[in-house]
């Protein structure tokens, strides 16, 4: 009560307005991600399912270093992870600085809508799509002979790590080039002409400006591709093959088939705390870039 | 000036042509008379949309993801609206981490959201799954996409407005009837929309959560292992592009509208 006093009229008003949106997160987020961290220390009964022993151990990560099969897994998921965000920004930028520096402004908007519309579009079909296009009577494949470009059809680009990094490539797109965009949007054009009146070129420019400006939203671009697309299980099972598993297929399966939750738990600790670290060490990496240049 | 980037608009057409490869071949193979999805196609038919209409489990699918999509987009844009008149009006303790928690969800991977909810709900309290985890998980990860659009519509909004409703005799509540509601009624619909966009689509969550009753999403996954019922999909599939082409285009024209009346001009984009 007598914290109550030192806030205004207006932060109580924002406090009030704000409290029912969090405690929804808190409730449906925060807690729940507390039962998970609470549910890998504990272990499933075998004999009822909906059981588990609850005295605290460190089973399931032991389980997780002591089985090789875990930790490659994982260290394929952050791979394909990595490889997807490289791509997926890579490929964004160009498209971001185009539509930032290029396309008269009243334009703009109906350039970022034209882009975003693919992402809204359904989901699971989308990724199967990718499928009938890269598969071995696909579209590429079928066009690609019918040219007489190839005699038999490639088999290296559908059920493996290549066709999951294309198809997630191809689902996160929007959320690469949205905030590179921004970012570019922000920077001062007369920064650009200073530069190039101050003898600098069009190259030494962009690698000298327009990039280190920009690098809030390649940042923001590589978080916002990186954490999600460790969770998705069903691009690696429709178009990943054998070779192509992710963690959250194997997360999945302690779920719903192997009905082990705790163990489910720990592996998604164990993701969610590993994709974590690598994105911090990113952030880190980037502000030593960005330092060292200034 | 134009000739310059020459390069850079082949490239952007390029990258345009992969975004809508899919979106293109959809129509091409529901309208096509073979049952395997390949090239060559064979001819033409409809007999694929015909065969939507006969069937029934499909049709309670619809109703049961239009259900959900309807109680999530209420709920998420209602949660959202007073997150973002919050965030963009007042100052308050702690609100770069409260607002960061909120919008938390719009980054964690789908499936720890999953998970978790379903070990709160069904091993911790016990509940017998259905609908309803669906729309409260939905909520949770459809509120960030609310706030970004409302967070539009409020941010240039004048509060003097609503000020000058409480000094002519109005209290806190009908002033926000009167004054800002309809001020902000485009950013609402708009995100009435996506967020009902966004829950027809969702299927990682739902898979987890939707108990015996499948949504859309989860009774298309279950076909997609029955290579007969392929050109099926497809057509189901190029009515739904069709329909979200339709409502993100109504959404769109709603937030340009709410943008003008704020004022503002218009930076483009949803996230």
């Amino acid at each position: 009560m007598s914290k109550r006093r030192f806030l205004s009229a207006d932060e109580r008003r924002g406090l009030t307005l704000v409290s029912p949106p969090l405690i929804y997160t808190v409730l449906l987020l925060a807690i729940p991600v507390g039962a998970i961290v609470l549910f890998s220390l504990w272990s499933q009964d075998a004999q009822d399912s909906m059981k588990v022993d609850t005295a605290f151990s460190l089973a399931n990560y032991r389980e997780f270093f002591s089985h090789p099969v875990y930790g490659q897994l994982l260290k394929r998921s952050l791979m394909i992870s990595g490889l997807v965000t490289t791509a997926t920004v890579i490929f964004a930028y160009p498209v971001a600085y185009f539509i930032s520096f290029v396309v008269p402004t009243s334009h703009k908007s109906l350039w970022l809508f034209l882009i975003t519309i693919p992402f809204w579009t359904s989901y699971l079909i989308r990724v199967f799509l990718w499928k009938v296009i890269l598969g071995y009577n696909g579209v590429v494949n079928s066009g690609l002979m019918s040219l007489h470009i190839i005699d038999e059809p490639l088999t290296f680009i559908l059920y493996n790590v290549n066709a999951v990094v294309l198809t997630l490539a191809h689902a996160y797109a929007p959320f690469a080039i949205l905030p590179i965009y921004v970012a570019l949007e922000k920077i001062d054009r007369s920064f650009l002409e200073a530069s190039l009146d101050l003898g600098e070129n069009k190259v030494t420019t962009f690698l000298r400006i327009t990039l280190p400006l920009s690098m809030q939203g390649v940042v923001a671009a590589v978080l916002i591709v990186f954490i999600p697309t460790i969770g998705d299980y069903v691009t690696p099972k429709l178009v990943g093959g054998a070779g192509g598993t992710m963690i959250s297929n194997m997360i999945q399966t302690q779920f719903l088939k192997l009905n082990n939750a705790p163990m489910g738990a720990a592996l998604s600790i164990i993701a969610m705390a590993s994709v974590t670290a690598v994105a911090l060490f990113f952030i880190f990496l980037n502000r030593r870039w960005l330092r060292g240049r200034t | 000036m134009k000739m310059k980037f020459k390069g850079l608009r082949v490239y952007v057409v390029a990258y345009l042509l992969f975004l809508y490869a899919p979106i293109i071949l959809l129509p091409m193979f529901a309208f096509n008379d073979a049952t395997i999805i390949a090239f060559p196609l064979t001819g033409f038919t409809t007999k694929w949309f015909g065969g939507l209409l006969d069937t029934p489990a499909l049709h309670d699918a619809v109703k049961h993801s239009l259900l959900i999509a309807c109680s999530t987009a209420i709920g998420a844009t209602t949660l959202g609206l007073f997150a973002a008149m919050a965030g963009t009006n007042h100052r308050f303790p702690a609100k770069k981490g409260i607002m960061g928690l909120i919008m938390l969800p719009l980054v964690m991977p789908d499936i720890i959201v999953a998970v978790a909810l379903l070990v709160v709900l069904v091993r911790v309290l016990d509940l017998h799954l259905g609908g309803w985890s669906v729309i409260v998980a939905h909520t949770l990860i459809c509120m960030p996409f609310a706030i970004s659009i409302l967070n539009g519509a409020f941010a240039n909004l004048d509060p003097a407005m609503e000020e000058a409703a409480l000094d002519l005799g109005e209290n806190r509540w009908t002033g926000f009837w009167l004054v800002t509601f309809p001020l902000v009624m485009p950013g609402i619909i708009s995100s009435l929309l996506i967020t009902f966009t966004v829950s027809l689509d969702e299927f990682i969550i739902a898979f987890f959560l939707t108990g015996t009753n499948p949504t859309m999403p989860v009774y298309i996954w279950g076909l997609l292992r029955f290579p007969e019922q392929l050109p099926i999909i497809m057509a189901l599939g190029t009515l739904l592009v069709a329909l979200s082409v339709l409502l993100l285009t109504i959404a769109e024209y709603f937030r340009r509208r709410g943008l003008a009346r704020a004022g503002v001009q218009d930076k483009g984009g949803f996230l």
